[in-house]
């Protein structure tokens, strides 16, 4: 059976799957926030995820002490970095999985793409995979003659729908059941309009089954990896993650080079703190940890395994000891589950890869500053990202740290200088903050402008710039709290 | 490896050296102090074996599979029963392995049973379209979460957990540990790890479509779990309290 015919993806194949440049983050927020559906599925998803979440920590001693394992465990790992990706590459190798360095998205995709071409392989099967998505690998193997056919459900819908996940573990979480009845009944063949959700999972599984079998390579992503044994720890409910590992000739594992742990052990908080942050779970269904291809004598399973270690922008986050902690991340999405910015918006307003907190700290490495200078000031600095997070990044402070190397001169030389610096600088802008604390700073000036802004109040403009569209405009107080104080203080 | 990705290694690993870092923790002290952690959770709450395997029931059941208590001498009979009545007709196992023979000699006659013979290559399409359950025994469990230990072997491969509609693991309940912490450490798993080990804790599921949990998506739709006690205080002796 020919999986192309089985699983049609016209949508995809009419839109290339290019995120668009997030110059347009504004003007996508803002369709985002009129449109009701999309705020009432948000709200309603995130809702039901923090709730699910704090009935997993009904503890919060215990939370607190796990959060402080995760983060000493990351820590510690990254420390070591280097060392630990010679150790697991070292120990992969030992165990006969082969381990492939790329620098940039397209050093991955090449990969790949080499891989399945010697193999000759044309049908590929996914397990969810965020690092395949931030490379665009599926759009990169269809321009070559090469069908990706994603299996997580979530995966599956938006990609039958030709468009990105909108929630780093649930792709789909922007779609109504109506949605997914329309799209499964366009594009599925023999599949009548149903919204019971019982009957759209095992059509969903009915369309993907024959995929499984028909693949020559499974391609997932990986949760953690751990050096000393040579473990790739993939973390799934579906069953499809294992079909994908289990089934084809070949596994493809693709791998952010960070999520490396000295030792297996270390998982051990890691995973709880990851199925109990993400969903609610106590654990997730399957835990699935692959050592080596098949052995001899062993009758099913890979026969080869292939991992790629990607950097992709991670080591500028690595060269600063502040954003390095961004890459501490698990990827269990509690961030963007508890934030009022993603919540309204959605994922897919964001235009990158990562949506929500993370993203916005993740993704100026990843596209440089210039792409994404807006997303870390979408945020209200509510600080909501910071207390949930699993491994404690400092969310909002690297947030403030983002704006200021936006912000930043282009030209200023600074240690680790990052990709795109500069880009939210504007010489106006500086050139006010610069009079506003030099006022501050000298009392006299201080006095002067006092003087002048309380006499000179009838000159306001009515119109202030993004002010006004959602406000009444400002106007200065005929007498400044300075005055007021001092009348009121005066003894009668 | 070609001479690109090569130069990417190098590339990477000197830009990574190149950080500055603060030293690392001893990973003997973070060692200490993910045991500590762990050890601290399970003597709030040590449990006595029989408290053991209800904990273990009850999170596989909270999360939809069924659990089947038996002693040595009872489970095959009435597993056999049980897959009878569920309408199996196709049984995959190892019929070589004792718990195999047990169960082979019990089914009725109805029950076909089936071993993994051959290399998955040979068989593709009638595992995936003629299996009705596949059984197997588990390595270990996992009160805390509910959770199978399975370490797919040649005799009992990986698909036979996942493939076909309906999975039946019998595990031993002096083999159920505390929790995660308590089985990587007491089997030893930094001495080398299996091709493939795998952890089980229900049947497959999604919550993908407007937050609903549907179950059987990809994997087993149903997991049925036989719980083996032996039945006598000897067993709760033995193994006393796991810490």
């Amino acid at each position: 059976m020919s999986t192309t015919n089985q699983i049609p993806h016209a949508k995809g194949a009419e839109n290339p799957l290019h995120f668009v440049p997030t110059a347009e983050f504004r003007q996508r927020a803002r369709t985002a926030l009129d449109d009701p559906q999309l705020r009432k599925s948000f709200r309603g998803a995130m809702d039901f995820l923090q709730g699910k979440r704090a009935m997993q920590f009904p503890d919060a001693d215990e939370l607190e002490a796990l959060r402080d394992l995760g983060e000493a465990v990351r820590q510690h790992a990254l420390a070591r970095l280097p060392e630990l990706l010679e150790q697991l590459e070292a120990k992969l190798r030992a165990n006969g999985i082969h381990v492939h360095w790329a620098e940039t998205a397209d050093e991955a995709n090449r990969i790949v793409h080499g891989i399945a071409q010697r193999h000759a392989a044309t049908r590929v099967i996914k397990g969810k995979s965020m690092a395949s998505e931030e490379i665009e690998l599926n759009h990169y193997l269809a321009q070559r003659g090469i069908d990706c056919i994603e299996s997580d459900m979530g995966e599956y819908i938006v990609q039958l729908a030709g468009e990105k996940p909108s929630h780093i573990v649930m792709p789909a979480i922007h779609k109504t059941k109506g949605d997914i009845a329309h799209l499964f009944e366009e594009y599925i063949p023999d599949t009548p309009y149903t919204e019971d959700v019982d009957a759209l999972i095992q059509t969903g599984r009915r369309a993907l089954r024959h995929a499984f079998v028909d693949a020559q390579i499974g391609l997932s992503g990986v949760n953690f990896a751990a050096a000393d044994t040579g473990t790739l720890w993939l973390v799934e409910n579906e069953g499809n993650g294992r079909l994908s590992t289990t089934v084809p000739d070949v596994h493809i594992a693709i791998m952010g080079m960070e999520k490396v742990v000295a030792k297996l052990e270390h998982i051990v908080p890691l995973s709880s703190l990851l199925t109990r942050s993400a969903t609610g779970q106590p654990i997730t269904t399957y835990f699935n940890l692959i050592s080596s291809p098949r052995r001899e004598g062993e009758k099913d399973g890979p026969r080869e395994v292939h991992l790629v270690l990607l950097d992709n922008g991670r080591s500028q986050a690595y060269a600063d000891e502040q954003l390095r902690a961004t890459l501490q991340c698990i990827r269990c999405g509690a961030c963007m589950n508890h934030c009022p910015v993603y919540t309204r918006i959605g994922g897919h307003a964001y235009g990158t890869t990562y949506p929500g907190p993370i993203g916005k700290i993740i993704s100026p490495h990843l596209l440089g500053l210039e792409a994404t200078a807006d997303l870390p000031t979408a945020s209200s600095l509510c600080g909501a990202c910071g207390e949930v997070c699993p491994v404690r990044i400092p969310i909002p402070q690297l947030l403030v740290r983002l704006r200021t190397e936006a912000n930043r001169a282009p030209d200023e030389s600074v240690a680790q200088p990052l990709r795109g610096q500069g880009a939210n600088h504007s010489k106006s802008e500086q050139f006010v903050w610069r009079f506003w604390s030099g006022a501050f700073a000298h009392p006299r000036a201080y006095r002067a402008l006092r003087w002048a802004v309380t006499r000179l109040r009838g000159l306001t403009p009515s119109q202030q710039m993004g002010w006004t569209q959602h406000r009444t405009p400002l106007k200065p107080a005929p007498r400044s709290l300075h005055d007021l104080l001092r009348e009121r203080n005066q003894p009668q | 490896m070609s001479i690109d990705t090569m130069s990417a290694r190098a590339r990477m690993l000197g830009r990574l050296r190149g950080a500055h870092t603060s030293p690392a923790t001893s990973v003997e002290a973070l060692d200490a102090r993910i045991d500590a952690h762990f050890k601290a959770r399970r003597s709030h709450a040590p449990l006595a074996l029989d408290e053991r395997i209800a904990q273990f029931e009850r999170m596989l059941e909270a999360a939809h599979a069924q659990v089947l208590r038996a002693t040595t001498s009872t489970w095959a009979a009435d597993l056999a029963q049980r897959l009878e009545a569920a309408g199996v007709r196709r049984l995959l196992l190892d019929t070589a392995c004792a718990e195999g023979k047990a169960l082979t000699a019990a089914l009725a006659a109805a029950v076909q049973t089936r071993d993994y013979a051959q290399p998955i290559e040979q068989w593709k399409a009638e595992l995936f379209d003629t299996i009705d359950a596949g059984f197997t025994v588990a390595r270990s469990g996992l009160a805390a979460t509910g959770t199978l230990v399975v370490a797919p072997d040649a005799n009992a491969p990986r698909t036979v957990s996942l493939v076909p509609p309906l999975h039946v693991a019998l595990v031993y309940a002096h083999t159920l540990h505390a929790d995660l912490h308590a089985a990587v450490a007491a089997e030893r798993w930094y001495e080398g790890m299996p091709t493939n080990l795998v952890m089980i804790s229900g049947p497959s599921k999604t919550s993908d479509i407007q937050q609903t949990t549907a179950y059987g998506a990809h994997g087993p739709r149903a997991l049925w779990v036989v719980v083996v006690t032996d039945g006598d205080d000897e067993t709760a002796a033995q193994h006393g309290v796991i810490r």
